[in-house]
């Protein structure tokens, strides 16, 4: 214990003694673990913001009617149907007329929020509408939400300007109107809007906020209004839901749930990437940057902190020999080596940690926006605690061994070689 | 006996193969004051380096006290280093980082036998036998080169070894400094019975000295 701490003053002089080396060898390390950091930070932050407008957005599963033709048509009922040698020809197979209506939705919905991987459901009812200025008719789309629960499981609120979702839950006659349609109509928040139904049936709402998604073609149609005001707008009563979302616990579960539930409730359904095959090729192509990314930044870190201490030490090599001559062991004087390294790792792997923190942090408060999220006006910026443990271990892994192999090396020279060649 | 040497040769292989050291053999008896003279390339140094155990290359067997060192491993010859051999270098070797009084203390602090006190209060005193007590809280790099050659004497005194070598120690310093090392030198003989092993150039100095050992061609011609 006396050795060691003797081994660890004598480090601790030799790294105080040579300040500008010491500075510059720690700054190798604050760089190589605050860039590491930063970036990590940045990148899976910025990950994380396109896998959400997908991932927190879209239902993991959709249940709805699909107009489609009746899988068995009379001709499949004769009883040589299929048969070798028969050959059936049917013609002009038309659709069977379906309800946009899901049967049961109720009974569907109660039975599958009692199932331990559903994290929540939300009902919709989908009408199509015409907004209505003087004469001028656009056409539209008012789509009826549970407006507080839509914004639980499906970050709704991302996507509303000048208002929240709870001012839509909070007025029965209100409407989040698309701002696409807010702006050819020139309408303002607080004005009321007039809506024509199928039908021809005459509704006029409160706008209580605006809806922006970035999709010119989904902002020049869509509004959203609550359920009961959607079915009343539809024309049907309150029995009637036209879409059942789904928002799971394991996103992976998704796909083989869909095709259960399809097969159970006889109705139509389709999971989240099957809906978004793209999304998943993205998501692998931007992790696997990531990775690549941060593998080379810790080995270039990692060379250059080597590089660094190992010169250090070379400089130090009549040093090892003068200790060596007095008494001190090998192994003594590794320590010594080792001790430096890590004085200077843990120092420069600190301020790293630091440094990093506040380029994250600066970068996290950049003005950043983008139409796609109207609520978003900075840099998203992932602050997991991961990265800075993972940047701690790796600076004092990466620093013992720069200062361990070099002073291994140069502690196993016999003392009078160092010092005849002077 | 202090120190017995046997049949002790030592070759150089770079850049040609160079036999320095020829059958080297000889004895020291505790407490005798021996020098080493010779021409430059004699192998006296060489001898010395091996001698003091900071050279491991070489054949034959060497006896410090009852030990015979030549087998030793790396980390017994630096215990051995540490307790029994204080060794002067021609330039003085001191570490640039710290003050006088610290390179002084450094080896008693690595034996660790006493407080630190103690060894502060004994390094202060030998340096006050060296009389440059007056430079100990100074950087080793800020005294002049006679200063920096007694600062690494009393290192190699700190430890009160049985033998202490020097090579060529007083090639540095000016007649009157070499004078009060030799006196040192001989006191430390006479009175604590330590043994001394000192290669010089200085005909002066091994004249005053117990026996003097002659070298040429990497042999012992007289003794």
């Amino acid at each position: 214990m006396k050795n060691k701490t003797l081994l660890f003053q004598i480090a601790q002089t030799h790294v105080w003694a040579r300040k500008k080396q010491s500075a510059i060898a720690a700054l190798g390390v604050t760089f190589g673990i605050g860039t590491f950091i930063t970036l990590m930070s940045f990148m899976t932050g910025l990950n994380g913001l396109l896998d959400g407008l997908i991932l927190n957005r879209t239902p993991h599963i959709r249940i709805y009617n699909e107009v489609k033709p009746s899988k068995n048509q009379a001709v499949t009922l004769d009883s040589t149907y299929g048969k070798a040698g028969v050959l059936h020809t049917i013609h002009s197979i038309k659709p069977k007329k379906t309800l946009s209506n899901i049967r049961n939705n109720r009974g569907i919905m109660k039975e599958l929020a009692q199932d331990p991987r559903v994290k929540g459901i939300t009902p919709q009812v989908s009408a199509r509408i015409f907004y209505q200025s003087g004469s001028i008719l656009l056409n539209g789309n008012l789509i009826g939400i549970d407006a507080l629960e839509e914004d639980r499981l499906f970050q709704f609120h991302q996507y509303v300007i000048g208002g929240s979702p709870s001012d839509l839950a909070a007025n029965t006659q209100g409407v989040i109107l698309g701002a696409g349609v807010a702006k050819k109509l020139s309408l303002n928040i607080g004005e009321y809007i007039s809506m024509r139904n199928a039908q021809g049936k005459l509704v006029r709402l409160k706008i209580v906020a605006l809806f922006q998604s970035g999709l010119a073609e989904v902002d020049n149609l869509q509004s959203y209004t609550n359920i009961k005001t959607a079915q009343l707008v539809a024309g049907e009563n309150t029995g009637y839901v036209t879409d059942i979302h789904l928002k799971l616990y394991d996103l992976e579960l998704a796909a083989g749930m869909s095709e259960e539930i399809s097969n159970h409730f006889e109705v139509s359904s389709i999971d989240i990437k099957q809906a978004n095959a793209q999304f998943e090729t993205g998501t692998t192509i931007r992790n696997l940057i990531t990775y690549a990314v941060s593998v080379t930044l810790l080995l270039v870190a990692g060379f250059g902190i080597y590089n660094i201490l190992n010169m250090l030490i070379y400089e130090k090599m009549n040093d090892i020999a003068i200790l060596k001559a007095t008494g001190f062991s090998s192994g003594d004087v590794q320590r010594i080596f080792i001790y430096q390294a890590l004085i200077i790792g843990i120092i420069g792997g600190l301020l790293g940690l630091g440094i990093g923190f506040l380029m994250s942090y600066g970068i996290s408060k950049s003005p950043f926006e983008t139409a796609a999220l109207p609520t978003v006006k900075t840099f998203p910026v992932n602050f997991n605690m991961w990265y800075y443990i993972g940047g701690a271990v790796f600076a004092l892994i990466t620093t013992f061994f720069a200062g361990y192999l070099p002073a291994k090396k140069a502690s196993k020279i016999d003392p009078v070689s160092i010092l005849r060649g002077q | 006996m202090m120190l017995k040497v046997e049949r002790v040769n030592k070759f150089f292989h770079d850049p040609v193969e160079l036999q320095v050291l020829n059958n080297i053999s000889f004895d020291m008896k505790s407490g005798e004051f021996v020098s080493i003279m010779g021409k430059s390339g004699c192998g006296k140094s060489t001898l010395l380096y091996i001698l003091s155990t900071m050279d491991s290359d070489y054949t034959g067997d060497v006896w410090l006290g009852s030990q015979l060192f030549s087998r030793l491993t790396p980390d017994e010859l630096a215990v051995l280093r540490n307790e029994q051999i204080g060794f002067v270098f021609q330039f003085h070797y001191l570490l640039p980082e710290f003050t006088v009084l610290q390179n002084v203390m450094m080896p008693a602090l690595k034996l660790g036998k006493k407080s630190k006190e103690q060894i502060e209060h004994d390094a202060m005193e030998q340096l006050r036998l060296l009389d440059i007590e007056d430079q100990a809280l100074k950087m080793a790099t800020r005294i002049s080169g006679g200063q920096k050659q007694r600062v690494a004497i009393a290192r190699a005194l700190i430890n009160s070894p049985s033998i202490i070598m020097g090579d060529e120690p007083t090639g540095n310093l000016d007649s009157k400094n070499a004078d009060m090392v030799f006196d040192l030198f001989k006191e430390l003989s006479l009175e604590t019975g330590t043994s001394l092993l000192i290669v010089t150039h200085d005909e002066d100095f091994a004249k005053k000295t117990d026996r003097v050992i002659t070298m040429a061609d990497g042999e012992i011609i007289s003794q």
